[in-house]
C-alpha cells in the first residue's frame, strides 16, 4: 500500500509537537473567522498569507488545512444561530437549522452539523487520499494541449455555471485575466500593462489582489450597508443529540457525503449544488416530511455533510492538477506559488512529504474540530456579538498589514485600495468575484500552456486538438456554453413549471425579481426588531 | 424631444452602465497596450505576447457592450448579501468615505511616520467611521493593535515594519 505508507509518513510529520500546534491554531482560528460574519475561509487564508514568509511550507499548509475545515464548520454555526448565511454553501443549512434553533433545538442542530462535518470530512479526506494519486498517474501522461483544455474548462465552468448571470461572470473573468497580464511577459520579456511603472514590472502580487478583492472590497461593501439594528442571536448551550437524533442523522450524513465529494472535485461543482441536492433528497426520503420547513434534523445533517465532503473534494483537483475550483483553494494555490512551489501533477512527486502531511493534517484537523467545537459552541456564539466597528476596522487593518508586508512598499497599498474599490463595485453590481481570482491565477498559466502547445505544433492551431483528452474537454466546454440556449429552446416548446418552486425555496431569487430587499424583509420579518418594515420602500431609491 | 426625455428616463437609476463603461475602458486599455508590443516572429514562440491581450481585450469589450444592452433592457445585477449587510437602506457614503480617508492617510504616512503611528490612525479612524464613539477605549485598542503587530511581525515573522518617526524608541 503505497498510499497508506505515504499517509503514515504524513501523519508522522503532522503530529510533531510544533506542527500539531499549528493545526490547533488553524482549527481555532478557522472556526473563529468562520463564525464571524463577513470573514470566510478564503479571506482568512488571504489575510494570513504573510506568515508564509516566516513559516516553513509544511507548517503553513497544516495551518491552512485547519482554517479550511474550521471555516466551513464556523459558517454553519452562524447560519444556524443567525439565519443569515455568509457563504452560499451554508444557505441550505440555514433553512432547517435556523428553524430548529428557533424551536429550542439549537443544541441538536449544532451537534448534527459538527458530527456530520466530521463524518463527511473524514470520508472525504480518505477519498482524496485515494483519488488524488490516481488522478496524478493519469495526469502525468497529459501534455500541454490537454492542460490548456482543462484550464479553459475550469475557467469557463466557474464563470458560466456558478452565479446568476453568465454575462457578469464573463465580465469578472475578463477583468481577472487583464490583471493577470500586468508585468513582464515570461517569454519575450516585454512589459505589458505596466505603463512605464517599474513597480509593476513583476506583476501584481497575488496576495495583494486576493486581499484587496476578498478583504478590502468586502469590508467597504459591508460598511456601506452596515446593519444598524441588532441581530437576533439565539442563545445556545452545549451541543448534544438524543438517540432519536442519531437515528435520523446518520443516513443523511452518508448520503450528503456521497453528493458532496464528486461535485467538489468537479470544476465549478462547488458546494451549492450538492447541498441543495442533499436537502431535496432528504426531504423526499424522510419519514417526517411534515417537519421540513419547521426544523427537520435531516435537513441540517445532509447538507452540512455535503458541504464538508465538497470541501474535501475540491482539494483533489487542487493537489493533483493544480486546478483550484473554489475561492479558498485558489488562495491556497497562491500560497503554494509564493513558496515557489509549482502546483500541478508534479506536486506529489516533487513535494510528496508536504502533500501527504497536508492530507494527514486534514484528518487531524477534522478530529480537532469535533473535540474543540462541541464544548466551545457557546463561546463561538458569543463571538457573534463582537462590536462591528472593531470587526471591520480589524479586517482593513490586517488587510493593509498583509499587503504591505509582501514588499514593504506603500505603492502596494495604493493597488490594494484601487482593487478594493473594484471589489466593492463588483459586490454592488452583482459581478461574482471567483472568476476574477481564477483569471488572475490561471491566466498566466493558460498562456504558458497555449504557447507551449503551439510551439510543439510549430504554430499550427490543430496542435490544440492533438490529444484525445483535449478534444473530449472541448466538447464538454461547448456543451456548457450552449446549454442555456438548449434549455431555452426546450422550455419554449414545453412551458415548464417544476423548476420554479425549487429555485424559490433556495432563497436565491432569479434576476427578474430585481429587488433583493423583498426577500430580505421577509427574512427579518420573524425578528423582534422589525417595526420598520415599511421603510423598505425608501431603500429602493439607491439603484 | 420625446426620444431624449425617454433616454434620460431610461438612464436614470442605471448606475450599472458605469460598470459597462469601466469594462469597455479596461478592454480599450488592454488593446492599446497590446498594439504597442513588438512581436519578433520566432519558431519558438509562434503565439507571441500579443495573442492573450487581444483575446482579453475582445472579451472585455464584448462584455461591456452586452452588459450595456442588458442594463438598458432592464437587467440588474444582484447586490451581494451577507450577515451584516442590510440592503434595505441605500449605500452609506458617510461611512465609506471616512474609511477610505483613514486608508489613504495610512498610505501617505506609513513610510514616513512608521507603522505604529499610521496603523493606529488607520484602526482608530476606521472604528470611528464605522460608528464607534468610545474615543479613549478605541484609541487604546488601536495603539495596542499596531504595537502588537509591529513587534509580532518583527519577532515572529522577521519582517521589520517601518518604525518611522519612532525610530530608536521602538
Amino acid at each position: 500500500m503505497d498510499v497508506f505508507s505515504s499517509l503514515m509518513d504524513g501523519f508522522a510529520t503532522a503530529l510533531t509537537p510544533m506542527n500539531f500546534l499549528y493545526a490547533v491554531i488553524g482549527v481555532v482560528l478557522g472556526t473563529a473567522v468562520g463564525v464571524l460574519p463577513g470573514i470566510g475561509p478564503a479571506m482568512s487564508i488571504a489575510l494570513l498569507l504573510p506568515v508564509t514568509y516566516a513559516l516553513e511550507p509544511t507548517s503553513a499548509f497544516i495551518m491552512f488545512a485547519g482554517i479550511y475545515y474550521g471555516g466551513m464548520y464556523g459558517g454553519s454555526t452562524t447560519s444556524i444561530l443567525l439565519n443569515t448565511p455568509g457563504e452560499s454553501s451554508s444557505v441550505v443549512t440555514a433553512i432547517e437549522g435556523n428553524k430548529m434553533a428557533k424551536a429550542g433545538r439549537a443544541a441538536q442542530a449544532l451537534a448534527t452539523a459538527a458530527i456530520g462535518s466530521f463524518v463527511a470530512g473524514t470520508i472525504g479526506t480518505a477519498l482524496l487520499a485515494v483519488c488524488a494519486p490516481i488522478v496524478v498517474t493519469f495526469a502525468v501522461s497529459l501534455g500541454s494541449p490537454s492542460y490548456f483544455a482543462i484550464m479553459v474548462l475550469a475557467l469557463l465552468a466557474v464563470t458560466a455555471v456558478l452565479g446568476s448571470s453568465r454575462l457578469r461572470g464573463f465580465a469578472s473573468l475578463g477583468l481577472g485575466l487583464a490583471i493577470g497580464l500586468v508585468g513582464l511577459d515570461s517569454v519575450t520579456g516585454q512589459a505589458r500593462l505596466t505603463f512605464g511603472q517599474p513597480l509593476l514590472a513583476d506583476g501584481l502580487d497575488i496576495v495583494v489582489v486576493a486581499v484587496a478583492i476578498f478583504a478590502v472590497g468586502e469590508a467597504l461593501w459591508v460598511a456601506a450597508h452596515l446593519r444598524r439594528t441588532p441581530l437576533n442571536i439565539i442563545p445556545v448551550g452545549q451541543p448534544w443529540m438524543g438517540k432519536q437524533d442519531w437515528k435520523r442523522s446518520w443516513k443523511p450524513w452518508l448520503r450528503g457525503t456521497a453528493f458532496g465529494f464528486p461535485f467538489g472535485a468537479l470544476p465549478a461543482g462547488g458546494a451549492e449544488i450538492p447541498t441543495f441536492l442533499s436537502y431535496v433528497t432528504e426531504k423526499r426520503l424522510s419519514k417526517h416530511p411534515e417537519e421540513f420547513g419547521k426544523g427537520a434534523i435531516e435537513g441540517v445533517a445532509g447538507p452540512e455533510a455535503a458541504n464538508n465532503a465538497a470541501a474535501a473534494g475540491t482539494l483533489t483537483p487542487m493537489l493533483a492538477l493544480g486546478l483550484p475550483t473554489n475561492a479558498t483553494a485558489a488562495v491556497m494555490l497562491a500560497a503554494f506559488t509564493s513558496y515557489g512551489i509549482q502546483p500541478g501533477p508534479q506536486l506529489f512527486e516533487s513535494q510528496g512529504p508536504l502533500v501527504w502531511a497536508l492530507i494527514a493534517s486534514l484528518f487531524i484537523g477534522n478530529f480537532l474540530l469535533l473535540v474543540i467545537n462541541l464544548p466551545l459552541a457557546p463561546l463561538w456564539a458569543r463571538l457573534l456579538q463582537l462590536p462591528r466597528p472593531y470587526l471591520y476596522a480589524g479586517i482593513l487593518f490586517f488587510a493593509t498589514l498583509g499587503a504591505y508586508s509582501v514588499n514593504l512598499q506603500a505603492f502596494d497599498l495604493v493597488i490594494l485600495l484601487v482593487l478594493g474599490a473594484l471589489g466593492f463595485m463588483m459586490r454592488r453590481f452583482g459581478l461574482p468575484v471567483l472568476p476574477l481570482i481564477l483569471g488572475v491565477i490561471l491566466g498566466p498559466r493558460i498562456e504558458g500552456q497555449l504557447r507551449k502547445t503551439l510551439k510543439l505544433s510549430a504554430g499550427d492551431p490543430s496542435g490544440l486538438f492533438s490529444e484525445p483528452i483535449a478534444v473530449v474537454i472541448y466538447i464538454i466546454v461547448a456543451i456548457i456554453l450552449v446549454w442555456p440556449l438548449l434549455l431555452k429552446l426546450w422550455r419554449r416548446n414545453r412551458p415548464v413549471t417544476s423548476f420554479l418552486p425549487a429555485n424559490a425555496s433556495r432563497g436565491s431569487e432569479p434576476t427578474d425579481v430585481t429587488r433583493g430587499s423583498v426577500s430580505h424583509g421577509s427574512h427579518r420579518a420573524d425578528g423582534p426588531a422589525d417595526g420598520d418594515v415599511g421603510r423598505d420602500g425608501d431603500g429602493d431609491g439607491d439603484g | 424631444m420625446s426620444s431624449s426625455t425617454s433616454l434620460t428616463s431610461r438612464l436614470k437609476g442605471r448606475s450599472e452602465l458605469g460598470v459597462a463603461l469601466l469594462l469597455g475602458a479596461a478592454g480599450a486599455l488592454v488593446l492599446w497596450d497590446a498594439l504597442g508590443l513588438a512581436t519578433p516572429y520566432s519558431n519558438s514562440d509562434p503565439v507571441g505576447p500579443k495573442t492573450l491581450p487581444y483575446i482579453v481585450a475582445g472579451l472585455l469589450i464584448v462584455c461591456a457592450v452586452l452588459l450595456a444592452v442588458n442594463v438598458l433592457r432592464g437587467g440588474k445585477g444582484e447586490a451581494e448579501e451577507g450577515e451584516d449587510v442590510d440592503l434595505t437602506h441605500p449605500a452609506d457614503w458617510r461611512t465609506v468615505l471616512p474609511l477610505a480617508g483613514a486608508f489613504i492617510a495610512n498610505i501617505l504616512l506609513i513610510d514616513w511616520a512608521g507603522w505604529v503611528i499610521s496603523g493606529t490612525i488607520l484602526f482608530w479612524g476606521s472604528v470611528w467611521a464605522l460608528g464607534s464613539r468610545h474615543y479613549v477605549r478605541d484609541g487604546l485598542v488601536s495603539l495596542a493593535m499596531s504595537l502588537l503587530t509591529f513587534y509580532g511581525f518583527y519577532l515572529g515573522l522577521g519582517i521589520a515594519l517601518p518604525a518611522g518617526l519612532l525610530e530608536g524608541i521602538l
